[in-house]
């Protein structure tokens, strides 16, 4: 059930992108975001599935695992596509009782599906390929100049890390609290909206509790273990660049670059 | 009147790589009225098990009749069989919501749909049941201590009046006189309600003072179902699996081995008290 | 002085109820003076709710006194400028195994407590590695904590404790979450860390064969030491130790009840081995 969702997660492997600098992912994350932007044209599609495609065959994350993670947004991506595809105006192809398809909804609905796809996949890839601390790290250290206008970068960088690492155990209590009310005869699948969103109290409670229970518990193991903020803190994996992080950099900005000529060039759709 | 598992089979996470098979083949009979252990260590597929008993798993293959249908019929009313076959979870704390006690307690019996009046009484003498004094009845579940929690756990699942009750590691972190406690409760249920009890553990020497037959399951496989005396027998191939007899039956082992005419089969300290004395007068 | 050393130690609390009203005071810890050695494996004995746990968070400088005083290798844990180094000399692990692990990573979780301290980049993977190693997690050390069993997962919190190389470890009934093969793992870690780096280790439960092989026992009960002495000692006094919600081992028990019964065998036996010698005296 809840436990499908794989958006977030570390896929455990050894690969090229794996140990990439997380700075260079996230910049490599925005940058393709950016490019999935530029413009609804067929090249520049082609363009992003090639480096997605590159982007996956290095990381080593099956196919499969990354596609199970869109299972979870296919009703989004589903809404999305009908509105597009019956709310664009243009050249009517099909009239379905008083609904028209046009050629232009097809075609905006088509880009937005890959669009939001793509977008989904390559954010995820990089939480596939990168430990939440590596990531938190890298936003720590990328974001560091932010220090300066006082934003506690370290502290912020830390709860998220901490968050990450909650997810699956709350997903899992989450799971339990389900089976527990339902052995008592809960019934979470019947009833209009304000019935079930009565039937969520049974299973917020005891979640809610027990996160802040949680908290509590955690809060003094990590003051047990003199943690005191980022003051005086040394690393066990420091971050640093390598040869490979580099190339990386050189690659994406390439592909970039690559993008912004193809959209000069070809500012059509096709 | 019987619950009967007929080789069910269940696997994780099908086609996902990461495929487990959590029960393999499992097949058994529980009779009413029967008092059952019910062994393994974590992840022996023990607690899959029970969650297939009230329908809140089903199985892969395989088909569970209870009083003779089967539950996965479309027709069958698995709401019923949740209240037929009452499941305790592990920790109390997944299950307390209400803000006091008996509000928690009359939970169950309201999703029945009953009215306000038996919702009410079925609270109260499943309380009563419990050993909660009334006194304690409005107070916030959350401020009692362990052992009382999980007896409103319980009485939360008792006041659905369950023909079968099932206690996933009702003892699980709670001190020596606690989990006495626990399971003299659980016995007293069994013996004046006649309800059918499922004791889940990972413990034998809890078990082998209240139940009279045992289900040891390992590995998603259920390795032996006898009483606990011929269980017991089979300490070597018990730790095999990671699990152990209670320290008597090793006791008796020794003293038998040391030449000491004992009953290797006594499996309470009570029974290896009898049997020591007996053999050491004889030998005086 | 000893590694720890409390002295009238009192840690008293207010209840309150709903509308913040005082309710009452209650006394988790009554007047405690105690001293453990260095190198020593000390059990703590009590039921739920005996105080041991504050008692336990005390050493740690997570909970200030009350009353009293306690003392960490000499320092004073009221004494602001060291908790961090009373917190690095004795480390403490907690009851859940979930609820303390801070990383997504093995050894990244090892190597937050040295990473706190301020221990260089070299050392603290030299530290992680160490620290795995005596716990026997070696192998684990790229995996994610959610996937390690109870048992597992206490001992990688373990690592994470000696990786800070305290003189002192103090654990938070370490055991009561996890199945009798994940406790059987613990307790021989703690043994082994005791015998091999000499650490003192401070073990508080109420599962009575964990405490056996212990040097001493203390038994609390409402706040307040009730029995101090070597296992062979406590557990002589079995229907005391029942009155105060504990049991014994089985073993502990037969004899006991066996002498009861006009058996002359001696008292406080906690062996199997120790029982069939001194029965085969007998026939």
């Amino acid at each position: 059930m809840i436990r499908d969702i794989t958006i977030g997660q570390y896929y455990q492997t050894k690969s090229v992108i794996h140990d990439l600098d997380p700075r260079v992912k996230l910049m490599g994350t925005l940058v393709f975001i950016i490019s999935l932007f530029l413009g609804k044209n067929v090249w520049l599609y082609l363009g992003a599935t090639a480096f997605l495609a590159m982007v996956i065959g290095l990381s080593r994350v099956p196919l499969k695992f990354i596609i199970k993670g869109l299972r979870a947004v296919v009703v989004l991506i589903l809404f999305s596509t009908v509105f597009n595809l019956f709310l664009t105006e243009g050249e009517v192809v099909l009239t379905i009782w008083k609904l028209q398809i046009t050629k232009e909804g097809i075609y905006t609905a088509a880009f937005m599906v890959v669009r939001l796809m793509y977008l989904i996949v390559g954010s995820s890839l990089m939480t596939f390929t990168t430990t939440p601390n590596h990531l938190t790290d890298g936003l720590e250290k990328g974001l560091g100049f932010l220090k300066i206008i006082k934003v506690p970068v370290h502290e912020i960088a830390m709860m998220m890390s901490i968050a990450l690492r909650f997810i699956p155990i709350l997903i899992e209590e989450t799971d339990k609290i389900m089976k527990a009310q339902m052995a008592r005869g809960a019934d979470f699948d019947n009833g209009g909206l304000i019935k079930k969103a009565k039937a969520m109290v049974p299973i917020l409670v005891p979640l809610i509790i027990s996160a802040f229970r949680r908290a509590n518990e955690l809060a003094m193991a990590m003051e047990a273990r003199c943690y005191h903020g980022s003051e005086g803190r040394t690393k066990m994996k420091p971050l640093k660049y390598k040869k490979n992080d580099y190339i990386a950099y050189i690659v994406m900005f390439a592909y970039l670059a690559g993008m912004i000529a193809i959209k000069v060039l070809r500012p059509g759709m096709i | 009147m019987s619950l009967i598992v007929d080789k069910i089979n269940y696997t994780y996470e099908i086609g996902t790589g990461f495929e487990r098979h959590a029960l393999k083949d499992v097949s058994l009979a529980i009779e009413d009225g029967e008092f059952v252990g019910l062994i393994g260590h974590t992840g022996s597929g023990k607690s899959t098990l029970i969650q297939h008993f009230n329908g809140l798993v089903k199985a892969t293959s395989g088909t569970i009749y209870y009083n003779g249908q089967d539950i996965y019929d479309k027709d069958y009313n698995m709401k019923d069989l949740r209240s037929k076959v009452g499941l305790v979870f592990q920790y109390p704390e997944h299950q307390l919501f209400e803000t006091d006690i008996f509000k928690d307690v009359c939970f169950g019996p309201k999703n029945l749909g009953l009215s306000k009046k038996d919702v009410e009484l079925r609270a109260f003498e499943a309380l009563r049941m419990v050993g909660i004094p009334e006194e304690l009845f409005y107070q916030s579940p959350f401020d009692l201590s362990g052992g009382q929690k999980r007896r409103v756990a319980i009485a939360g699942v008792l006041a659905m009046k369950p023909e079968v009750l099932i206690l996933d590691e009702p003892t699980a972190g709670l001190d020596p006189k606690g989990r006495d406690e626990i399971l003299d409760c659980v016995k007293k249920l069994h013996e004046e309600m006649g309800i059918t009890v499922i004791l889940v553990s990972h413990s034998m020497e809890d078990v082998a003072n209240y139940v009279d037959r045992i289900i040891v399951m390992n590995d998603g496989v259920l390795t032996y179902d006898d009483t606990p005396k011929n269980i017991f027998t089979h300490y070597r191939e018990l730790e095999a699996i990671g699990l152990a007899a209670p320290q008597v039956t090793y006791i008796m082992n020794d003293l038998k081995q040391a030449g000491i005419n004992v009953d290797t089969t006594a499996i309470t300290v009570e029974e290896a008290k009898e049997s020591v004395l007996r053999a050491v007068r004889k030998g005086m | 002085m000893g590694i720890v050393k409390t002295e009238n130690l009192t840690f008293e609390y207010i209840r309150r109820d709903e509308n913040d009203n005082v309710e009452g005071i209650n006394t988790a810890v009554d007047n405690v003076s105690v001293e453990f050695k260095e190198g020593e494996f000390i059990a703590i004995l009590g039921h739920n709710g005996s105080g041991k746990s504050t008692f336990a968070k005390h050493i740690n400088a997570l909970v200030m006194p009350t009353e009293g005083s306690v003392w960490v290798d000499g320092m004073d844990t009221k004494d602001d400028d060291k908790v961090l180094d009373i917190r690095q000399t004795a480390g403490m692990v907690f009851q859940n195994p979930d609820n303390q692990i801070i990383c997504t990573l093995v050894e990244e979780e090892v190597g937050f407590g040295p990473e706190n301290i301020g221990v260089p980049t070299e050392e603290i993977w030299e530290r992680v590695a160490k620290s795995l190693e005596a716990v026997g997690m070696t192998k684990f050390r790229n995996a994610s904590p959610n996937k390690l069993s109870g048992g597992q997962k206490q001992r990688v919190a373990i690592a994470g404790i000696v990786a800070m190389k305290p003189k002192c470890i103090i654990l938070d009934e370490p055991t009561a979450m996890l199945d009798p093969s994940g406790r059987k793992e613990v307790i021989r870690v703690l043994h082994e860390l005791n015998e091999k780096e000499h650490v003192t280790v401070v073990l508080i439960t109420h599962y009575m064969e964990e405490v056996i092989d212990a040097d001493r026992v203390f038994v609390m009960d409402a706040g307040k030491v009730v029995m101090e002495g070597t296992p062979r000692q406590i557990f002589t006094e079995v229907e005391r130790l029942k009155s105060l919600r504990l049991d014994v081992p089985q073993v502990t028990e037969l004899a006991y009840e066996l002498k009861k019964a006009g058996l002359s065998i001696p008292s406080g036996i906690l062996m199997k081995e120790e029982l069939t010698a001194s029965l085969l005296k007998l026939v």
